[in-house]
């Protein structure tokens, strides 16, 4: 147990109360940024989940939060709040750099919608989170600015791409934080910190401003440190943009509504399916534990367990492995060291593609030079029908899939990664086993629907946070909040406290 | 399916315009044919009838209307921009030579 944990420290609570505290009167927003503010200050060096922290903006928006109380003006629900948010949201004079060396410097000439959204709903925006390059990776270490660390274990990797994000929350440097999800890199660090995470649907929240990776999977989403949190942070951000041109034009899922229905009055009549392909080898037995025990609880709350056979998941890793560089090889092509970013070479005697050769050598890391090779090789003539074209097919299968399992069930389940956190550096150098860490959760970025990372306990063999994962049907984003906040509850009634409480004191 | 050799990787580095050393071709060559190896597994489910999927959403075109855009469309400032190229001259990105010199 924490010596540090109270409930008077204001860096402890929740986004909804501290929300309500700053309507209320009880505190500035100005205090609590500033609380937050000092909690960076303290602990980053050992965490480094920052990029940038950008304390003059952050305070002067806190102020204008107050001032428009003091006016007596009508807050929105996250209003005053803190947040931290992933370095791939541009950010208009706020350094923007993807974790690459590439955009070292950049400062955008615009908003991302995402961030704009955040303006407009008078959330505070502490800084810019760390991640692996270009969202490439599980665990951090891609980025060039050096990994992030695990608040549960220093020595262990955060999860990735945004492992900068679910460590501020574990760490208690911010109550929000904002994701994206190509693969997981919402889910998995959700996972791995003990925090929650969710993908919405494809299309539900703008990309428009999210620097692109594979546009056909890449998808923001919130972070917190719980359900309520997240549903909150998710009603803010989601909804129709034109500027997106897949962004879907329907209402947002009632997902706050559904976090508190979930909370309140549990899964009664849901059925939840347990998909047989994510369990076996390469589990480590405390997830499938915590796993297992977190789907008794839900049968014991009521609701009917089914179980799902999705024979095609079994092929999501090496089609995602091909689409996902293959959209990579495309977008990262406008990394060419003419309008933005790093140039290297340009003596006056070179041509501008041998300047764009050397900037792009000198810019990227080796994960994103490997995907952009390997997207580039599946690309080509000669090898396309067997790589790319098949990798799509196999991509209907899986939708085929997934339309089946929701047949039978309302939502499905299972472990969100296969193991805790792995210790930094035990992957770096074999892909492989790196690209591991995603294998459950990247059919749901395939298919374009939606998933959520809860938290549900701690493995016994190594104490370090397991993460269940849900998932339900494009634009039932609701159904994952109702679950999700329903095993939260029960879990913490179980526990008799957040899982939150048990990570070390920093 | 073909190995991936270092002549390989060193024409898929020229194609994706980066100039690699030559340590690099060594090792990425090993990576990548690991890897391709490893996702090759995609070939061995039946996909005869099986129409690709390139995006899960099933969109279409999404056009707008040819219209003047309101005041508060986001529109990229001349200056804010130029300022963050590499180089920049007489309000233009500057870039090296393009064309070779005969």
């Amino acid at each position: 147990m924490s010596t540090s944990a109270s409930g008077s420290d204001v860096t402890r609570r929740t986004a909804a109360d501290l929300a309500a505290a700053i309507a209320s009167g009880e505190l500035t927003s100005v205090e609590v940024t500033q609380a937050h503010l000092d909690r960076i200050a303290k602990v980053d060096e050992k965490v480094h989940a920052f990029l940038h922290v950008d304390a003059e903006g952050a305070l002067a928006a806190a102020a204008a939060v107050d001032a428009k109380r003091a006016a007596g003006e009508r807050l929105g629900p996250l209003a005053g709040v803190p947040l931290a948010l992933k370095d791939v949201f541009t950010t208009r004079g706020i350094p923007t750099t993807c974790g690459s060396k590439i955009l070292e410097g950049w400062l955008p000439p615009y908003d991302a919608t995402v961030t704009r959204r955040l303006r407009e709903a008078d959330v505070v925006i502490l800084g810019k989170t760390n991640m692996d390059e270009f969202a490439m990776g599980s665990s951090t270490e891609n980025s060039a600015y050096g990994p992030t660390r695990n608040p549960w274990d220093l020595e262990r990797i955060p999860g990735g791409s945004g492992g900068g994000s679910a460590a501020s929350l574990a760490a208690f440097q911010a109550p929000l934080a904002i994701g994206t999800d190509t693969g997981g890199s919402i889910r998995q660090p959700g996972a791995v910190t003990g925090t929650v995470g969710v993908k919405p649907t494809y299309g539900g929240v703008s990309r428009y401003g999210l620097v692109a990776f594979s546009s056909s999977l890449d998808q923001g989403g919130p972070c917190a440190r719980t359900v309520l949190d997240a549903a909150l942070l998710h009603e803010a951000i989601a909804g129709y943009d034109p500027l997106d041109s897949t962004s879907i034009d329907a209402p947002v899922p009632p997902v706050v509504e559904a976090a508190r229905l979930g909370a309140s009055e549990g899964v009664r009549g849901l059925r939840i399916g347990v998909v047989k392909q994510f369990d076996g080898e390469g589990y480590a037995p405390g997830v499938r534990q915590r796993f297992r025990e977190s789907v008794d609880l839900l049968a014991e709350l009521g609701a009917e367990i089914v179980e799902i056979d999705a024979p095609s998941f079994d092929y999501a890793l090496p089609a995602y492995y091909l689409i996902a560089p293959s959209e990579c090889s495309s977008n990262l092509a406008r990394f060419d060291a003419m309008r933005y970013g790093l140039r290297v070479g340009d003596d006056g005697t070179r041509s501008a593609e041998e300047v764009t050769a050397l900037t792009r050598e000198a810019g990227f890391g080796a994960e994103v030079k490997r995907r952009i090779m390997l997207g580039t090789y599946a690309l080509s003539s000669g090898y396309y029908d067997a790589y790319y074209g098949q990798a799509q097919k196999v991509r209907t299968l899986i939708i085929r899939d997934f339309d089946r399992a929701f047949e039978r069930a309302d939502v499905l389940v299972s472990p969100t990664t296969p193991t805790t956190a792995f210790k930094i550096g035990e992957r770096a150098d074999d892909p492989m086993a790196m690209y591991l860490a995603d294998l459950c959760t990247i059919p749901t970025n395939l298919a374009g629907n939606a998933g959520m990372s809860v938290p549900c306990g701690l493995a016994p063999e190594d104490g370090l946070p397991v993460g269940f994962q849900i998932l339900a049907p494009a634009l039932k984003d609701d159904r994952l909040y109702r679950v999700g906040a329903a095993l939260e509850a029960a879990l913490q009634d179980r526990w008799g406290h957040p899982i939150l409480e048990e990570v070390p004191a920093l | 399916m073909p190995s991936i050799t270092r002549e390989e990787v060193a024409h898929l580095a020229k194609l994706s315009r980066m100039e690699l050393s030559d340590a690099e071709l060594d090792h990425f060559a090993g990576q990548l044919d690991a890897i391709v190896g490893a996702v090759a597994r995609v070939g061995e489910l039946p996909t005869e009838d099986v129409p690709p999927t390139s995006h899960a959403q099933p969109l279409t075109n999404v056009f707008r209307a040819d219209v003047v855009r309101p005041a508060g469309t986001p529109i990229l400032d001349r200056e804010e921009v130029l300022a963050q190229a590499p180089a920049a001259e007489d309000d233009r990105f500057r870039v090296p030579r393009i064309l070779g010199e005969d």
